[in-house]
């Protein structure tokens, strides 16, 4: 059986889609293998964003605790998505917890490593944030949809 | 593919006449969403329609209101209604029993074109209750699945406890030639499925954009999202059909109350395909 290489890995999610190859295997080295079990946190609302996921099975919830209340979920991300963005801007700190809520396989980005990299290349910081902001504007377009709470009492 | 004809089945009746019906069994769907199954009272009547039309539904001494078909096409004489209580006259049928009586006027408007897109993919996006009136058209097409491609439902709603048709829902869910995807915009603790509005779950949908035809129904604003985001997707603008809904009154586009740019939805549609009302949809004085 062949063994899947990290960077075939990278190339294959949706996110690095078209990615030079060149810039793949540059950045390969801040990227691991994660599997995360149902019910485990990958991070927690207030702790510092050193990592971002590309999902690659599973399915993930974001969410949102109150004082006495139950957590409410804001988001769940499945497979070929991004988990995480606040490893981009300071001061790195998550602003939600990230349960699993299925078995997920991941590749887990260091974001320190990858902003030192960006750093260093700034047209693979480029390419990395016209990615970045096209999710960041898909999640930015649901969230205002679901604010119009369009199926609610009329 | 050809862009794909609308199909239109129009009343045979006088259609300012409602005919009696009587009203077989009621159901609770959701806190405030109820469907009513009713017959002729007449067995002589034969009332037939297609996937996507809409009776005028009379409740006696309240008032008449366009409710889409939500039942199965195939059952003649069986015709369900699927509707959420917010007005006078919804609260009013919401109060029917079995053996009570109301009038319909009907069938009106266009349908959804499931007879015409054969070998297609057929991807159904509903929002709330707009998985009513997409219900006739996934009986149809799961009675004739040998005909399509890949067939898909991608169904948003408000939260788990608004989720409609719930049983019928997971039925689909079991067959192995229906893929189902459900999202609710809040999630609660215990939901397990999908958090996120519905137009989140079109990227990640398995079908082919170049051979897809999509019916989309649900509040006008998650049409004009979904649709878009077909289009981004690779769908085809003449193969996206939309269920439009105004105030319609007469039924048969002689009132004028539900004229929407140079159509009539009630005559016209409700279905329309994107290409003929996206100049329109957009438009906050129409």
């Amino acid at each position: 059986m062949a063994v899947e290489t990290l960077e075939r890995l990278l190339a294959e999610h949706p996110f690095f889609k078209d990615l030079k190859k060149d810039y793949l295997s540059f950045i390969v080295g801040c990227a691991r293998n994660a599997f995360y079990k149902p019910g485990e946190f990958i991070f927690r609302e207030g702790e510092e964003a050193q990592e971002f996921y590309l999902i690659r099975d599973g399915k993930v919830a974001l969410e949102i605790s109150f004082p006495g209340k139950k957590p409410v979920i804001i988001q769940t991300l499945e497979s070929g998505e991004v988990l995480g963005w606040s490893w981009i801007t300071p001061p790195y700190y998550w602003h939600f917890d990230a349960r699993v809520v299925e078995p997920t396989r991941a590749i887990a980005f260091d974001g320190k490593c990858l902003r030192n990299k960006c750093e260093e290349d700034h047209s693979l910081g480029y390419e990395i944030l016209k990615r970045f902001i096209t999710v960041v504007e898909q999640r930015l377009q649901a969230t205002r949809i679901q604010l119009l709470d369009l199926y609610g009492a009329s | 593919m050809e862009p794909v004809e609308k199909e239109v089945l129009t009343a045979v009746q006088n259609p300012m006449l409602p005919l009696i019906f009587q009203v077989r069994s009621r159901k609770q769907e959701t806190n405030d969403t109820f469907t009513l199954e009713i017959e002729p009272l007449d067995s002589k009547s034969e009332f037939k329609f297609l996937p996507g039309q809409f009776n005028m539904v009379y409740v006696f001494g309240v008032g008449e209101v366009p409710i889409s078909i939500s039942g199965d096409p195939s059952k003649k004489n069986r015709i369900m209604h699927t509707t959420r209580m917010v007005g006078i006259v919804t609260k009013a049928m919401g109060k029917l029993k079995k053996g009570d009586l109301l009038g319909i006027r009907g069938p009106f408007g266009s349908s959804w074109p499931v007879d015409k897109c054969s070998g297609c993919d057929i991807v159904i996006v509903a929002g709330g209750i707009g998985l009513a009136p997409l219900r006739p058209a996934i009986y149809y097409i799961l009675s004739n699945r040998e005909r399509y491609n890949r067939v898909i439902l991608l169904y948003g709603a408000r939260t788990p406890d608004d989720i409609l048709y719930k049983n019928e829902i997971e039925k689909w869910r079991s067959r192995f030639d229906f893929e189902v995807y459900v999202t609710v915009d809040r999630g609660i603790s215990g939901w397990k499925g999908n958090v996120g509005v519905v137009t989140t779950l079109i990227p990640r949908a398995p079908f082919e954009p170049e051979n897809t035809v999509a019916l989309v129904c649900g509040p006008e604003i998650m049409m004009r999202f979904t649709a878009l985001e077909l289009i981004k997707r690779g769908v085809k603008e003449n193969n996206i059909f939309l269920s439009m809904e105004r105030n319609m009154k007469c039924g048969i586009g002689l009132c004028g109350h539900c004229q929407f740019g140079p159509v009539f939805i009630c005559k016209d549609g409700p279905v329309f395909s994107y290409n003929q009302v996206k100049d329109l949809i957009f438009k906050r004085e129409i």
